[in-house]
């Protein structure tokens, strides 16, 4: 994870629901590549198509609520969303998303300042968001050490793996 | 116990400090808990993955692992049973020999609840975001996704924010035709989708006393709904009876302080409520049912099941409104049971009989018409009265359809009427 992340804004409202983002019907879908199709089909349709790697998605509140289903988010990595910036964000979609190394931002206001397509940069230790085009901003609390630290890994899976590796060093098992 | 801040702990401050070894913690702190119970559903088949990657090669304790498959059993998809297959596997590879597979299966928060695998005092997961409804226990049960589930299964440990908790003190007694799910989706309405995210919910007073586990299981379900974290009622005698016959592992009741520290607390009086509904598109867009029941508002189809009133209490309310009348034509009314066990006890019962007669279709257990994925699917502009926990929009199918929610004797007098009704009408 960068300190720095810049991207293209695209925006949501509130209450966007893990139904919204990818539909029960698509749950049988493991492929990471065949779920990014049908990403946000029912709340931005357009997008699935239109979003390139790098991309930033603003929220309103509540973002990710209802099921536990991390197809969500994972659609989103496959796509190569830079970042989730939110007003607020419902807490399983929050962790799915931080485990899966995608930085979710709780950003109070940071709807209001966003349009389709602005330019946003995002400072994760200063915890600010710029508008870039307007230049307006939002700070937010920076995420706590632990959760920053699992971003940097790279993700939960990353941070595991050398846990468990430097606990069989320490036992002098061979790994 | 008072804590250094000169206030009591909360449940779930008592509970997460049991579970990660300390003897206080407070809202904020980042603790690491270790985990008594963890549960895989389908969505299960996506920790086998990242287990592998993250080298894990053992399960961290298999007798505390439970698998019950639920969203479509039998598969109804190729997809499904690929997921299925994937688990059967994993559990054969990884000695996880507590599947609850085809023919013992059962949605998984039922499966949960009726063997005994969550017992007072636990810090349970499941990957899925009804494993609240296991808090009724009082334990904090909440669902984590997969890959935070393969990281449970290779250490046994979560990492989890110690949240704030909400206080919702019931009284009253409830009226004839009204029952505890219109008193959570009252409260839903009161305090909206939002108005516990990440926080801990608690309910008490002498109303949730006297609630059956059932019921219990019923408002700590719908916690979910309010975005909590985990929903729970302290244990009593009526846990305890409960789980004593069935508990796979030992109890460790614990209450809140009666100077516990609440960051809010809702009161709420039963007395005179009418029954609820939550009409379309969110949990929380609650109305008196009387006021919708004015609208004549058409159904399609009639949905009593789910993790949230599809239990043998559910099921003999319902059956009881259902005898000897008949399905509104043009209505379409599914019947499924939460697990296997209720399954056979209907049948026994002539519960099944009593719906088929009727013309409903009574069901194999599953998560069945509740998620839009299995069975029971709605058209575009299709009206659906459900017993579930959620009507956002897509969920049962179609984004028109349009979902209301409520309780299971309201689902049966909207089922024979065909238009939205009141079960007081049919008493
Ligand atoms: S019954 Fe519905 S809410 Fe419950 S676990 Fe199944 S899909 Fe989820």
């Amino acid at each position: 994870m960068h300190e720095v992340i810049e991207g293209r804004v695209w925006t949501l409202g509130r209450d966007v629901d893990t139904d919204q983002i990818i539909s029960g019907k698509y749950l049988t879908i493991i492929d990471p590549e065949e779920l990014k199709k049908h990403v946000f089909e029912i709340a931005l349709p357009e997008f699935a198509k239109g979003a390139k790697a790098g991309d930033i998605i603003v929220a309103d509140e509540n973002f990710g609520s209802g099921s536990s289903r991390e197809h969500a988010p994972q659609a989103m990595r496959a796509i190569g969303v830079g970042a989730v910036v939110a007003d607020s964000f419902a807490r399983i979609f929050f962790r799915n998303a931080i485990n899966l190394g995608i930085p979710a931002i709780e950003a109070r206001g940071v709807r209001a300042i966003f349009e389709m397509g602005d330019p946003a940069r995002i400072e994760m230790r200063a915890g600010r968001v710029t508008n870039v085009r307007t230049g307006r901003l939002v700070e937010f609390p920076p995420l706590p050490p632990h959760l920053l630290e699992l971003l940097d890994a790279g993700g939960l899976v990353e941070k595991v793996r050398r846990d468990l590796e430097a606990r069989r060093h320490a036992a002098g098992a061979p790994s | 116990m008072t804590g250094a801040n000169g206030h009591g702990a909360t449940l779930v401050e008592k509970i997460l400090a049991r579970a990660s070894g300390l003897d206080r913690v407070v809202p904020g702190q980042i603790v690491e808990g270790q985990v008594d119970l963890a549960m895989m559903h389908e969505q299960g088949a996506q920790t086998v993955a990242p287990f592998h990657q993250m080298g894990a090669d053992r399960v961290w304790d298999p007798d505390r692992v439970v698998i019950a498959i639920d969203h479509w059993v039998p598969a109804s998809t190729e997809g499904a049973a690929v997921l299925h297959r994937i688990l059967r596997k994993f559990a054969a590879e990884t000695g996880l020999s507590h599947f609850y597979d085809v023919g013992q299966h059962g949605i998984c928060h039922q499966i949960l609840a009726e063997n005994g695998w969550v017992v007072p005092g636990d810090l349970a997961v499941g990957t899925d975001s009804h494993t609240n409804m296991l808090g009724a226990m009082g334990a904090v049960a909440t669902g984590i996704g997969p890959t935070e589930m393969a990281a449970v299964l290779a250490l046994g440990r979560l990492w989890l924010k110690v949240p704030t908790s909400l206080e919702i003190r019931v009284r009253g007694e409830f009226g004839k035709g009204v029952t505890a799910k219109d008193l959570v989706l009252r409260v839903l309405g009161e305090i909206r989708t939002t108005g516990a995210t990440y926080r801990s919910v608690e309910f008490s007073g002498p109303t949730v006393r006297r609630l059956s586990m059932p019921e219990r299981f019923t408002i700590c379900n719908m916690t979910t709904e309010m975005g909590a974290k985990t929903g729970m009622v302290a244990p009593d005698s009526a846990t305890f009876d409960y789980l004593a016959p069935i508990a796979k592992h030992a109890m460790h009741p614990l209450a809140p302080d009666p100077d516990a520290q609440y960051e809010r607390s809702v009161d709420v009086d039963v007395d005179g409520m009418p029954p609820m509904v939550a009409c379309p598109y969110s949990p929380d867009n609650v109305r008196p049912l009387p006021d919708v029941v004015r609208e004549h508002v058409k159904i399609d189809q009639a949905f009593l099941g789910s993790c949230t009133n599809a239990r043998i209490e559910d099921l003999r309310e319902g059956a009881a409104l259902m005898k000897d009348q008949k399905v509104a034509p043009g209505v379409r009314f599914i019947v499924s049971p939460a697990s296997t066990k209720i399954y056979e006890q209907c049948l026994r019962e002539g519960i099944i009989e009593t719906f088929t007669e009727a013309g409903a279709v009574f069901t194999n257990s599953s998560c069945s018409a509740c998620f839009g994925g299995n069975m029971g699917i709605l058209a575009p502009d299709e009206v659906c009265a459900s017993s579930s926990n959620r009507n956002f929009p897509g969920r049962m199918g179609a984004k028109e359809a349009r979902i209301y929610l409520m309780s299971p004797a309201a689902v049966v007098a909207t089922a024979i009427r065909g238009e939205i009704s009141d079960p007081r009408e049919m008493l």
